[in-house]
């Protein structure tokens, strides 16, 4: 019996030991200088944990070397041969993947006989929390990848929504309940209905909200599977669980205030409203005549300028464009020109991710700039590239009280000197609004796929 | 209930931890900070693995979660060393 308490002990201590690398690790993580290391001090804190829970063991090896050896290479099959620009459905899919892990704890441990009354509790959060990070993730993915099309007001999503609804009351009854009562229910079937009831949930929670607000999700559900984490600590008694499960949540959260802090929404907004009545729409038609131009047209005037910021946004993605921008960015800087990037944090469907387009097409990341330290110069800009982004480079949102995303700090293209718009077609941005940007005196207009018109750029650079 | 209360603590005292930690972040980080974390959140494996074994039930359950884990973890490791290795300043 000694043994078995010195096993604890030695346990315990190495869990505090990871504890206190998982934290370095997250920390050198936020740094550019120290951010692979900080990777690699996290995956050993992991290493570390794993290994030494491996000392006492209930459950037959042989599953846990299947589980492990089968899960491991699936993972890391997924890892390396994604494309970069399927990063954002992917980070949901692994996300969505330790969401179930935790909801299948819970559920194991329910099955547990002689649970308290606050463990039994305990295991209801976190049933819910993992299996709506679960669900929600996936719904996500489906969403990310342009599988799954369901989109707002569709009969389906309405269904999921009241689900959505119903499944809090439900949680609530099912924590609240045995507390007052003083027992836990032994019907088989009030359980059942509990999990499946959460699975919806989270389906009707993720299914509303779409397109540009994604980047937001995707952080939400990050701190939801680190929560989901830290209960399943509390539930095992476990502290390694629960601070590496509440950094994640920690930091999950802090993405989702600058990404909702960029948009100039309240997370609750972006959640439960969504843009379409959040605020009158102004119906201020402010149309006018476009200006479209030509690859040609577009080259002669790039060639004579000295300064060039490039805007790229969700299009750039869509296009696979990064490789032939980088290009031209390059064609433009040997011609004497001074090349920036401006991303704004929520360009793309996660956050940052045009960096990681522009990383993966070898940008150096100091070109990358934010609004702020790009907008005051706006006016010593010659020439600004917007490539398929809209909503963050509307300025309505600085012009136009009342607009749906007035406030909404911005990339203020349209004090350029000249503004080249790529994009496919006169449609507007996932917010629904009308971009005054594209009738402006100096904006002009490059109509098609921003891959080939750039192509085309980059071929007349060469001759 | 004792260890819940003391527990309750660690579990609040890493929240803020974890907010001081990280609140200015570069956005050139955003992607990765979020893929690491994720990651970080395949600490599910080590709770999987401490689960018991009564039945076959239990030992399904036990199966998913810690294939699941694994997943999360082996996936989110690399695929953040991956976009960090992309990184360069020239």
């Amino acid at each position: 019996m000694e043994n078995l308490a010195n096993i604890q002990v030695i346990q315990n201590m190495v869990y505090i030991i990871s504890s206190v690398m998982f934290i370095l690790g997250i920390k050198m993580l936020g740094k550019e200088a120290t951010a692979v290391k900080g990777n690699y001090l996290s995956a050993l804190a992991m290493f570390c944990a794993v290994a030494i829970t491996c000392l006492s063991l209930e459950i037959d090896v042989k599953i846990i070397l299947a589980g492990v050896l089968l899960g491991g290479l699936i993972g890391s099959l997924i890892a390396i041969k994604v494309k970069m620009t399927a990063i954002p459905e992917m980070v949901a899919l692994f996300n969505g993947f330790g969401g179930l892990a935790t909801f299948l704890i819970a559920w194991s441990q329910f099955n547990e006989p002689d649970n308290s009354l606050f463990q039994h509790a305990l295991v209801m959060l976190t049933i819910y929390i993992g299996g709506i990070t679960f669900s929600g993730s996936l719904i996500a993915y489906g969403k990310l990848s342009e599988k799954l099309k369901l989109g707002k007001g569709s009969m389906i999503t309405n269904i999921f929504i009241s689900l959505f609804y119903l499944s809090m009351p439900a949680l609530i009854y099912v924590v609240a309940e045995p507390s007052l009562s003083g027992f836990i229910p032994q019907v088989p079937s009030y359980f059942s209905v509990f999990l499946v009831l959460t699975l919806m949930a989270g389906i009707g929670f993720v299914m509303p909200i779409g397109g540009g607000d994604m980047p937001v999700v995707i952080s939400l559900l990050n701190s939801l599977s680190g929560i989901a984490a830290a209960f399943a600590g509390l539930l095992l008694l476990n502290n390694v669980l629960i601070v590496a499960g509440s950094l994640v949540g920690a930091s999950g959260l802090i993405l989702t205030i600058i990404m909702a802090k960029a948009m100039n929404r309240t997370i609750t907004n972006i959640l439960f409203v969504g843009y379409a009545s959040s605020g009158q729409a102004a119906s201020s038609e402010e149309q006018g005549e476009v200006k479209p131009i030509t690859s040609d047209d577009a080259y002669l005037i790039l060639e004579n300028a000295s300064s060039v910021l490039v805007v790229p946004g969700y299009g750039m993605a869509v296009a696979q464009a990064q490789h032939v921008v980088r290009e031209m960015g390059e064609l433009l800087e040997e011609n004497g020109t001074e090349v920036k990037y401006g991303i704004h944090p929520v360009a793309g469907r996660m956050p940052g991710h045009m960096n990681v387009l522009l990383a993966e097409a070898n940008v150096s990341y100091d070109l990358l700039a934010e609004p702020d330290d790009v907008n005051p110069s706006m006016d010593t800009i010659d020439v600004a590239i917007v490539i398929g982004a809209n909503d963050v480079v509307n300025p309505s949102a600085t012009e136009e009280e009342g607009s749906p995303i007035y406030g909404m700090p911005i990339i203020e293209v349209h004090n350029a000197k000249t503004v080249f718009v790529l994009k496919r077609s006169m449609s507007s941005g996932f917010a629904g609004v009308q971009n005054p940007l594209f009738f402006k005196e100096n904006t002009r207009m490059l109509f098609g796929d921003a891959k080939e018109s750039i192509g085309q750029i980059v071929a007349e650079f060469k001759d | 209930m004792e260890m819940y209360v003391l527990l309750g603590f660690v579990l609040l005292l890493s929240i803020f931890l974890g907010l001081e930690l990280i609140s200015k972040v570069p956005s050139t980080l955003h992607t990765p900070l979020m893929s690491g974390a994720n990651a970080i959140s395949g600490i599910a494996l080590v709770g999987a693995l401490m689960l018991s074994s009564a039945g076959q039930m239990q030992d399904i359950l036990a199966f998913g979660a810690i294939l699941f884990a694994s997943i999360n973890v082996f996936g989110g490791y690399l695929v953040t060393n991956r976009m960090l290795s992309m990184f360069k300043k020239k």
